[in-house]
Protein backbone atom coordinates (compact mmCIF):
# COMPACT_ATOMS: atom_id res chain seq x y z
CA UNK A 1 0.00 0.00 0.00
CA UNK A 2 1.39 3.45 -1.08
CA UNK A 3 2.03 6.25 1.50
CA UNK A 4 -0.86 8.49 2.34
CA UNK A 5 -1.06 11.85 4.19
CA UNK A 6 -4.69 12.10 5.34
CA UNK A 7 -5.73 15.78 7.09
CA UNK A 8 -9.39 16.91 7.39
CA UNK A 9 -11.16 17.84 3.88
CA UNK A 10 -11.05 21.79 3.40
CA UNK A 11 -14.15 21.82 1.33
CA UNK A 12 -17.60 21.01 2.66
CA UNK A 13 -19.82 17.97 1.46
CA UNK A 14 -20.93 18.26 -1.69
CA UNK A 15 -24.37 16.27 -2.52
CA UNK A 16 -24.53 15.21 -6.06
CA UNK A 17 -28.15 14.38 -7.35
CA UNK A 18 -27.92 10.63 -7.74
CA UNK A 19 -26.18 9.99 -4.01
CA UNK A 20 -28.92 7.74 -3.29
CA UNK A 21 -28.27 5.21 -5.48
CA UNK A 22 -27.67 1.62 -4.32
CA UNK A 23 -24.03 0.44 -4.93
CA UNK A 24 -24.02 -2.39 -2.64
CA UNK A 25 -27.15 -4.22 -2.88
CA UNK A 26 -26.62 -6.89 -0.21
CA UNK A 27 -25.95 -4.25 2.78
CA UNK A 28 -27.56 -1.03 0.44
CA UNK A 29 -25.14 1.33 0.75
CA UNK A 30 -25.36 4.35 -1.49
CA UNK A 31 -23.31 6.17 -3.71
CA UNK A 32 -23.78 8.86 -1.57
CA UNK A 33 -22.65 7.43 1.93
CA UNK A 34 -19.20 5.71 -0.13
CA UNK A 35 -18.53 9.50 -1.36
CA UNK A 36 -19.17 10.99 2.28
CA UNK A 37 -17.11 8.12 3.83
CA UNK A 38 -14.10 9.20 1.13
CA UNK A 39 -15.16 13.10 2.32
CA UNK A 40 -14.87 12.00 6.25
CA UNK A 41 -11.15 10.61 5.45
CA UNK A 42 -11.57 6.71 4.66
CA UNK A 43 -9.35 5.95 1.61
CA UNK A 44 -8.75 2.47 0.91
CA UNK A 45 -11.49 -0.40 -0.42
CA UNK A 46 -11.04 -2.08 3.19
CA UNK A 47 -11.28 1.44 5.13
CA UNK A 48 -14.77 2.15 3.39
CA UNK A 49 -15.86 -1.82 3.84
CA UNK A 50 -15.27 -1.79 7.61
CA UNK A 51 -17.16 1.78 7.56
CA UNK A 52 -19.79 1.32 6.36
CA UNK A 53 -20.39 -2.76 5.61
CA UNK A 54 -20.51 -2.47 1.35
CA UNK A 55 -18.55 -5.90 0.64
CA UNK A 56 -19.40 -7.60 3.64
CA UNK A 57 -23.03 -9.04 2.77
CA UNK A 58 -23.75 -12.66 1.09
CA UNK A 59 -21.80 -11.55 -2.11
CA UNK A 60 -18.83 -10.84 -0.08
CA UNK A 61 -18.20 -8.15 -2.91
CA UNK A 62 -18.09 -10.07 -5.84
CA UNK A 63 -20.41 -7.54 -7.10
CA UNK A 64 -20.34 -4.01 -6.07
CA UNK A 65 -16.52 -4.03 -4.87
CA UNK A 66 -15.43 -2.55 -8.46
CA UNK A 67 -18.19 -0.59 -8.66
CA UNK A 68 -17.40 0.97 -5.31
CA UNK A 69 -13.76 1.14 -5.54
CA UNK A 70 -14.56 3.75 -8.96
CA UNK A 71 -16.43 5.48 -7.11
CA UNK A 72 -13.52 5.61 -3.96
CA UNK A 73 -10.94 6.45 -6.48
CA UNK A 74 -12.41 9.63 -8.08
CA UNK A 75 -14.10 10.64 -4.89
CA UNK A 76 -10.34 10.69 -4.03
CA UNK A 77 -8.42 11.75 -7.06
CA UNK A 78 -6.49 8.76 -6.89
CA UNK A 79 -6.16 5.62 -8.77
CA UNK A 80 -8.51 2.20 -8.39
CA UNK A 81 -4.70 0.23 -8.45
CA UNK A 82 -3.93 2.35 -5.08
CA UNK A 83 -6.77 1.15 -3.36
CA UNK A 84 -6.19 -2.34 -2.30
CA UNK A 85 -9.05 -4.58 -2.79
CA UNK A 86 -11.35 -6.55 -0.37
CA UNK A 87 -9.38 -8.82 1.90
CA UNK A 88 -10.63 -12.58 0.61
CA UNK A 89 -11.82 -14.60 3.25
CA UNK A 90 -12.80 -18.14 4.23
CA UNK A 91 -15.14 -19.53 3.51
CA UNK A 92 -15.71 -19.08 -0.57
CA UNK A 93 -19.46 -19.17 0.05
CA UNK A 94 -21.78 -19.70 3.34
CA UNK A 95 -21.26 -22.59 5.24
CA UNK A 96 -23.65 -24.08 8.09
CA UNK A 97 -21.45 -24.04 11.73
CA UNK A 98 -22.48 -27.24 12.20
CA UNK A 99 -20.30 -28.25 8.80
CA UNK A 100 -17.76 -25.55 9.59
CA UNK A 101 -16.80 -27.84 13.10
CA UNK A 102 -16.63 -31.23 11.48
CA UNK A 103 -13.81 -30.28 9.47
CA UNK A 104 -12.03 -34.27 10.15
CA UNK A 105 -14.38 -36.99 8.69
CA UNK A 106 -13.96 -40.31 11.09
CA UNK A 107 -13.10 -42.67 9.19
CA UNK A 108 -14.12 -45.04 11.67
CA UNK A 109 -17.40 -43.32 12.12
CA UNK A 110 -17.49 -42.61 8.84
CA UNK A 111 -15.79 -44.64 6.44
CA UNK A 112 -17.19 -43.27 3.28
CA UNK A 113 -16.58 -39.58 4.71
CA UNK A 114 -20.05 -38.29 4.19
CA UNK B 1 -4.90 2.97 20.61
CA UNK B 2 -3.18 5.29 17.93
CA UNK B 3 -6.75 6.90 16.75
CA UNK B 4 -8.10 7.22 20.44
CA UNK B 5 -5.05 9.11 21.96
CA UNK B 6 -4.76 10.68 19.22
CA UNK B 7 -8.80 12.06 19.53
CA UNK B 8 -8.13 12.64 22.89
CA UNK B 9 -4.90 14.40 22.79
CA UNK B 10 -6.21 16.58 19.76
CA UNK B 11 -9.47 17.14 21.73
CA UNK B 12 -7.29 19.31 24.56
CA UNK B 13 -5.49 21.24 21.99
CA UNK B 14 -2.09 19.62 21.25
CA UNK B 15 -1.00 20.58 17.77
CA UNK B 16 0.53 19.02 15.37
CA UNK B 17 -0.03 15.56 16.08
CA UNK B 18 1.59 12.84 13.38
CA UNK B 19 0.06 9.25 13.43
CA UNK B 20 2.20 6.26 11.34
CA UNK B 21 0.70 3.43 10.34
CA UNK B 22 2.13 0.71 8.09
CA UNK B 23 -1.06 -0.67 6.17
CA UNK B 24 -4.36 1.16 6.78
CA UNK B 25 -6.70 2.78 9.28
CA UNK B 26 -7.83 -0.06 11.34
CA UNK B 27 -5.97 -3.18 10.28
CA UNK B 28 -4.61 -4.21 14.18
CA UNK B 29 -6.29 -5.68 17.37
CA UNK B 30 -8.74 -3.05 18.00
CA UNK B 31 -10.62 -3.66 14.54
CA UNK B 32 -9.76 -7.54 14.22
CA UNK B 33 -11.51 -8.21 17.70
CA UNK B 34 -15.36 -9.78 18.51
CA UNK B 35 -16.15 -6.60 20.27
CA UNK B 36 -16.12 -7.30 24.09
CA UNK B 37 -16.39 -4.71 26.51
CA UNK B 38 -15.99 -6.22 29.45
CA UNK B 39 -15.18 -5.76 33.17
CA UNK B 40 -15.97 -9.17 34.71
CA UNK B 41 -12.83 -11.82 34.90
CA UNK B 42 -10.37 -9.23 33.96
CA UNK B 43 -7.10 -9.07 36.02
CA UNK B 44 -7.82 -6.78 38.74
CA UNK B 45 -4.84 -4.39 37.75
CA UNK B 46 -6.67 -3.23 34.92
CA UNK B 47 -10.30 -3.11 35.98
CA UNK B 48 -9.64 0.73 37.01
CA UNK B 49 -9.37 0.83 32.85
CA UNK B 50 -12.53 -1.03 32.41
CA UNK B 51 -14.46 -0.26 35.02
CA UNK B 52 -13.45 3.75 33.97
CA UNK B 53 -14.51 3.16 30.49
CA UNK B 54 -17.61 1.43 31.07
CA UNK B 55 -19.10 3.87 33.43
CA UNK B 56 -18.18 6.89 32.27
CA UNK B 57 -17.18 6.90 28.40
CA UNK B 58 -18.92 3.92 26.86
CA UNK B 59 -22.58 5.32 27.26
CA UNK B 60 -21.65 8.65 25.53
CA UNK B 61 -19.17 7.48 22.99
CA UNK B 62 -21.34 7.51 20.48
CA UNK B 63 -22.75 10.91 20.83
CA UNK B 64 -18.86 12.35 21.29
CA UNK B 65 -18.14 10.70 17.92
CA UNK B 66 -21.03 11.09 15.67
CA UNK B 67 -20.92 7.50 15.64
CA UNK B 68 -22.90 4.63 16.00
CA UNK B 69 -20.07 2.49 17.71
CA UNK B 70 -23.31 -0.18 18.49
CA UNK B 71 -22.67 0.13 21.89
CA UNK B 72 -25.24 -2.53 23.62
CA UNK B 73 -24.83 -2.48 27.91
CA UNK B 74 -26.74 -5.59 28.69
CA UNK B 75 -24.41 -8.13 30.57
CA UNK B 76 -21.79 -11.05 30.26
CA UNK B 77 -22.79 -14.10 31.18
CA UNK B 78 -19.51 -16.64 31.28
CA UNK B 79 -20.65 -19.83 31.32
CA UNK B 80 -19.49 -23.21 32.53
CA UNK B 81 -20.77 -26.52 32.33
CA UNK B 82 -18.97 -28.76 34.96
CA UNK B 83 -17.36 -28.28 38.31
CA UNK B 84 -14.06 -27.54 37.44
CA UNK B 85 -15.75 -24.38 35.08
CA UNK B 86 -17.22 -23.46 38.23
CA UNK B 87 -14.21 -23.38 40.16
CA UNK B 88 -12.86 -21.09 37.20
CA UNK B 89 -16.16 -18.71 37.65
CA UNK B 90 -15.90 -18.46 40.75
CA UNK B 91 -12.48 -17.68 41.40
CA UNK B 92 -13.16 -14.77 38.83
CA UNK B 93 -16.02 -14.11 40.61
CA UNK B 94 -14.19 -13.59 43.91
CA UNK B 95 -11.51 -11.67 42.46
CA UNK B 96 -13.60 -8.93 41.27
CA UNK B 97 -16.24 -8.14 43.99
CA UNK B 98 -13.35 -7.88 45.84
CA UNK B 99 -12.62 -4.19 43.89
CA UNK B 100 -16.44 -3.22 43.86
CA UNK B 101 -17.14 -4.93 40.67
CA UNK B 102 -21.13 -5.93 40.50
CA UNK B 103 -20.51 -9.52 39.30
CA UNK B 104 -22.31 -12.92 40.76
CA UNK B 105 -22.42 -16.34 40.32
CA UNK B 106 -25.47 -17.76 39.20
CA UNK B 107 -26.87 -21.61 38.21
CA UNK B 108 -28.05 -22.82 34.83
CA UNK B 109 -31.69 -21.76 35.13
CA UNK B 110 -31.13 -18.01 36.02
CA UNK B 111 -28.30 -18.10 32.94
CA UNK B 112 -31.30 -19.25 30.43
CA UNK B 113 -33.60 -16.92 31.84
CA UNK B 114 -31.10 -14.15 30.70
CA UNK B 115 -30.49 -16.18 27.76
CA UNK B 116 -33.19 -18.50 26.66
CA UNK B 117 -31.19 -20.42 23.63
CA UNK B 118 -28.34 -22.16 25.50
CA UNK B 119 -27.97 -25.83 26.25
CA UNK B 120 -29.75 -27.74 29.09
CA UNK B 121 -25.82 -28.86 29.61
CA UNK B 122 -24.83 -25.04 30.93
CA UNK B 123 -24.89 -25.62 34.77
CA UNK B 124 -23.39 -22.19 35.94
CA UNK B 125 -21.97 -18.47 34.73
CA UNK B 126 -21.07 -15.46 36.25
CA UNK B 127 -22.95 -12.89 35.41
CA UNK B 128 -22.27 -9.28 35.07
CA UNK B 129 -25.38 -7.30 34.46
CA UNK B 130 -22.70 -4.23 33.11
CA UNK B 131 -21.16 -6.03 30.94
CA UNK B 132 -21.79 -5.76 26.96
CA UNK B 133 -19.74 -4.76 23.96
CA UNK B 134 -20.00 -2.39 20.68
CA UNK B 135 -18.83 -2.71 16.98
CA UNK B 136 -15.00 -2.72 17.04
CA UNK B 137 -14.67 -1.06 13.55
CA UNK B 138 -17.29 1.70 13.90
CA UNK B 139 -15.76 2.56 17.20
CA UNK B 140 -11.66 2.86 15.74
CA UNK B 141 -12.78 4.26 13.02
CA UNK B 142 -15.08 6.64 14.51
CA UNK B 143 -12.23 8.19 16.47
CA UNK B 144 -9.73 8.17 13.69
CA UNK B 145 -12.78 10.60 11.61
CA UNK B 146 -12.87 12.54 14.59
CA UNK B 147 -9.41 12.76 15.62
CA UNK B 148 -8.76 14.01 11.96
CA UNK B 149 -11.55 16.44 12.03
CA UNK B 150 -10.00 17.87 15.09
CA UNK B 151 -6.68 18.56 12.86
CA UNK B 152 -4.32 15.03 13.42
CA UNK B 153 -2.62 14.31 10.58
CA UNK B 154 -2.15 10.80 9.72
CA UNK B 155 0.37 9.32 7.41
CA UNK B 156 -0.69 5.23 6.13
CA UNK B 157 1.83 2.60 4.07
CA UNK B 158 4.94 4.20 6.13
CA UNK B 159 6.32 1.54 8.62
CA UNK B 160 8.21 2.31 11.11
CA UNK B 161 11.65 0.67 11.81
CA UNK B 162 12.87 2.57 14.95
CA UNK B 163 13.08 5.37 17.46
CA UNK B 164 16.58 7.31 17.76
CA UNK B 165 17.51 9.30 20.95
CA UNK B 166 18.85 13.00 20.33
CA UNK B 167 20.97 14.52 23.13
CA UNK B 168 19.16 12.13 25.35
CA UNK B 169 15.75 12.21 24.57
CA UNK B 170 13.37 10.41 22.39
CA UNK B 171 13.40 12.66 19.07
CA UNK B 172 13.60 10.92 15.98
CA UNK B 173 10.74 8.23 14.86
CA UNK B 174 13.46 5.96 11.81
CA UNK B 175 10.77 4.86 8.86
CA UNK B 176 11.32 3.26 5.61
CA UNK B 177 10.07 7.10 4.33
CA UNK B 178 12.68 8.75 6.34
CA UNK B 179 12.70 10.19 9.55
CA UNK B 180 10.16 11.92 11.79
CA UNK B 181 10.87 14.21 14.09
CA UNK B 182 8.80 14.55 17.66
CA UNK B 183 9.33 15.56 20.79
CA UNK B 184 6.71 13.08 22.49
CA UNK B 185 6.57 9.52 20.98
CA UNK B 186 4.19 7.39 21.44
CA UNK B 187 4.51 3.47 20.70
CA UNK B 188 1.10 1.72 20.74
CA UNK B 189 2.11 -1.19 17.41
CA UNK B 190 0.32 -3.83 19.07
CA UNK B 191 2.92 -6.82 19.32
CA UNK B 192 5.25 -5.38 16.86
CA UNK B 193 5.77 -2.79 19.48
CA UNK B 194 8.41 -4.75 21.01
CA UNK B 195 11.18 -4.94 17.96
CA UNK B 196 10.52 -0.85 18.01
CA UNK B 197 10.80 -0.80 21.54
CA UNK B 198 14.18 -2.88 21.23
CA UNK B 199 15.72 -0.19 19.23
CA UNK B 200 15.43 2.18 22.18
CA UNK B 201 16.95 -0.34 24.12
CA UNK B 202 13.51 -0.99 26.24
CA UNK B 203 12.56 -4.43 26.58
CA UNK B 204 9.21 -5.31 25.78
CA UNK B 205 7.68 -9.40 27.19
CA UNK B 206 5.48 -9.71 24.39
CA UNK B 207 4.82 -12.47 22.04
CA UNK B 208 1.79 -12.63 19.16
CA UNK B 209 -0.62 -14.87 19.42
CA UNK B 210 -3.50 -15.55 16.93
CA UNK B 211 -6.93 -15.19 17.32
CA UNK B 212 -9.53 -15.80 14.69
CA UNK B 213 -13.37 -14.65 14.53
CA UNK B 214 -16.05 -15.71 12.65
CA UNK B 215 -19.16 -14.37 11.20
CA UNK B 216 -22.64 -15.67 10.41
CA UNK B 217 -25.46 -14.78 8.10
CA UNK B 218 -27.87 -12.53 9.76
CA UNK B 219 -30.29 -13.79 12.36
CA UNK B 220 -33.32 -13.11 13.41
CA UNK B 221 -32.67 -10.98 17.11
CA UNK B 222 -31.91 -13.26 19.45
CA UNK B 223 -29.38 -11.97 22.56
CA UNK B 224 -28.35 -8.71 23.44
CA UNK B 225 -25.88 -10.24 25.88
CA UNK B 226 -22.07 -10.71 25.51
CA UNK B 227 -20.95 -14.27 26.01
CA UNK B 228 -17.57 -16.38 26.95
CA UNK B 229 -17.46 -19.65 28.29
CA UNK B 230 -14.97 -20.63 31.56
CA UNK B 231 -12.76 -22.58 29.17
CA UNK B 232 -12.88 -19.70 26.82
CA UNK B 233 -14.06 -22.03 23.97
CA UNK B 234 -15.56 -18.87 22.20
CA UNK B 235 -16.39 -15.69 22.72
CA UNK B 236 -18.79 -13.13 21.34
CA UNK B 237 -21.78 -11.59 20.66
CA UNK B 238 -25.15 -10.96 18.33
CA UNK B 239 -24.33 -7.84 16.49
CA UNK B 240 -26.98 -4.93 15.59
CA UNK B 241 -26.49 -5.81 11.65
CA UNK B 242 -28.19 -9.33 13.30
CA UNK B 243 -24.74 -11.33 12.48
CA UNK B 244 -23.10 -13.71 14.87
CA UNK B 245 -19.53 -12.41 15.72
CA UNK B 246 -17.76 -14.99 17.56
CA UNK B 247 -14.03 -15.15 18.23
CA UNK B 248 -11.15 -17.86 19.73
CA UNK B 249 -8.52 -19.61 19.52
CA UNK B 250 -7.21 -23.07 18.68
CA UNK B 251 -4.30 -23.10 20.80
CA UNK B 252 -2.16 -24.49 18.33
CA UNK B 253 -2.82 -22.93 14.81
CA UNK B 254 -0.67 -19.93 15.74
CA UNK B 255 2.24 -22.29 15.60
CA UNK B 256 2.22 -23.13 12.18
CA UNK B 257 3.27 -19.84 10.76
CA UNK B 258 4.80 -17.03 11.75
CA UNK B 259 3.60 -13.51 11.68
CA UNK B 260 5.21 -11.20 9.43
CA UNK B 261 3.25 -8.23 10.52
CA UNK B 262 1.85 -7.83 6.59
CA UNK B 263 -0.91 -10.42 7.11
CA UNK B 264 -3.20 -11.73 8.84
CA UNK B 265 -3.93 -15.36 7.59
CA UNK B 266 -7.03 -17.72 8.88
CA UNK B 267 -5.53 -21.44 9.57
CA UNK B 268 -7.68 -24.64 8.91
CA UNK B 269 -7.91 -25.51 12.65
CA UNK B 270 -9.29 -22.64 14.39
CA UNK B 271 -12.60 -21.46 12.79
CA UNK B 272 -13.61 -25.17 13.17
CA UNK B 273 -12.80 -25.44 16.89
CA UNK B 274 -15.10 -21.96 17.37
CA UNK B 275 -17.69 -23.50 15.51
CA UNK B 276 -17.54 -26.98 17.76
CA UNK B 277 -17.76 -24.49 20.97
CA UNK B 278 -20.42 -22.23 19.78
CA UNK B 279 -22.71 -25.64 18.70
CA UNK B 280 -21.76 -27.18 22.54
CA UNK B 281 -23.00 -24.35 23.97
CA UNK B 282 -25.97 -23.26 22.01
CA UNK B 283 -26.87 -25.90 19.39
CA UNK B 284 -29.67 -23.79 18.55
CA UNK B 285 -27.03 -22.13 16.07
CA UNK B 286 -25.32 -25.12 14.37
CA UNK B 287 -27.47 -24.39 10.95
CA UNK B 288 -26.53 -20.39 10.96
CA UNK B 289 -24.30 -19.90 8.07
CA UNK B 290 -20.65 -18.61 8.19
CA UNK B 291 -20.10 -16.21 6.10
CA UNK B 292 -16.43 -15.11 6.03
CA UNK B 293 -13.34 -15.39 8.78
CA UNK B 294 -10.42 -13.09 9.80
CA UNK B 295 -7.17 -13.54 12.00
CA UNK B 296 -5.50 -10.85 14.35
CA UNK B 297 -3.09 -10.97 16.56
CA UNK B 298 -2.73 -10.69 20.22
CA UNK B 299 0.04 -8.68 21.41
CA UNK B 300 0.25 -11.14 24.91
CA UNK B 301 2.23 -9.62 28.02
CA UNK B 302 4.44 -11.94 30.28
CA UNK B 303 1.49 -11.73 32.98
CA UNK B 304 -1.32 -10.48 30.49
CA UNK B 305 -1.98 -7.18 31.19
CA UNK B 306 -0.74 -4.47 29.34
CA UNK B 307 1.93 -1.71 29.72
CA UNK B 308 1.00 1.91 29.95
CA UNK B 309 4.02 4.23 30.85
CA UNK B 310 6.26 6.64 30.33
CA UNK B 311 10.18 5.33 29.91
CA UNK B 312 12.49 7.50 32.33
CA UNK B 313 15.52 6.13 30.76
CA UNK B 314 14.01 7.35 27.05
CA UNK B 315 12.56 10.86 28.00
CA UNK B 316 9.36 11.88 25.81
CA UNK B 317 8.86 7.63 24.87
CA UNK B 318 5.22 6.48 25.96
CA UNK B 319 4.30 2.75 25.66
CA UNK B 320 1.02 1.50 25.32
CA UNK B 321 1.00 -2.47 24.32
CA UNK B 322 0.60 -6.11 25.46
CA UNK B 323 -3.14 -6.10 25.77
CA UNK B 324 -2.98 -9.51 26.01
CA UNK B 325 -6.90 -9.16 23.67
CA UNK B 326 -8.38 -7.24 26.68
CA UNK B 327 -7.66 -3.78 24.76
CA UNK B 328 -10.67 -2.76 22.78
CA UNK B 329 -12.98 -2.33 25.39
CA UNK B 330 -10.74 -0.63 27.82
CA UNK B 331 -9.13 1.56 25.12
CA UNK B 332 -11.48 4.38 25.50
CA UNK B 333 -10.03 4.71 29.08
CA UNK B 334 -6.41 4.11 27.99
CA UNK B 335 -6.58 6.79 25.55
CA UNK B 336 -7.64 9.23 28.32
CA UNK B 337 -4.82 7.65 30.90
CA UNK B 338 -1.79 8.04 28.12
CA UNK B 339 -3.19 11.53 27.39
CA UNK B 340 -3.06 12.73 30.55
CA UNK B 341 0.72 11.01 30.76
CA UNK B 342 1.81 12.97 27.84
CA UNK B 343 -0.08 16.09 28.77
CA UNK B 344 -0.04 16.43 32.51
CA UNK B 345 2.74 13.79 33.47
CA UNK B 346 0.96 11.29 34.99
CA UNK B 347 -2.35 9.81 34.87
CA UNK B 348 -4.46 11.53 37.42
CA UNK B 349 -8.35 10.46 36.64
CA UNK B 350 -7.48 6.63 36.01
CA UNK B 351 -4.76 4.72 38.56
CA UNK B 352 -2.36 2.20 36.05
CA UNK B 353 0.19 2.46 38.61
CA UNK B 354 0.08 -1.35 38.37
CA UNK B 355 0.39 -1.26 34.64
CA UNK B 356 4.64 -0.06 34.52
CA UNK B 357 7.33 -1.26 31.70
CA UNK B 358 10.05 -2.13 34.19
CA UNK B 359 7.47 -4.76 36.75
CA UNK B 360 8.66 -7.89 35.17
CA UNK B 361 10.86 -9.72 37.30
CA UNK B 362 12.34 -13.34 36.94
CA UNK B 363 10.29 -16.11 39.03
CA UNK B 364 11.49 -17.83 42.41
Amino acid sequence: MSKIIRTAAKEPFKPEPDDDLIICRCEEVTKGEIRRAVHGGFRTTNEVKRWLRCGMGLCQGQTCQRNFQNIIAKEAGISVKDLGMISGRSPARPVMIDVFANEVIDAEKDPEGK
Amino acid sequence: MACATAYNLAKRGMKDIIVLEKKEIGNGGSNRNAGGVRQSARDVRELPLAMYAVSRIWPHLGEELETDVEYVQRGNLRLGKTEAHKKILEAHTAKSTKVGLDVRMIDGEEAREICPYMSEEVTSASWCPTDGHANPLKTTLGYYRMALRLGVTFITGVTVTGIRKAHGKARIVQTDDGDYEGEKILLCAGWESRKIADTAGIELPIIPERNEVLVTEMEPEMFPVMLGTADSDFYGHQSKHGSFVMGGNSGIQQYYSMPDGAHHPTGPLTAPKISRGIISYFPVLKNAKIVRSWAGYYDVCADKVPVIDQIPEVPGLYIAAGFSGHGFGISPAVALAMSELILDGSSHTIDISPLTYDRFRAKG
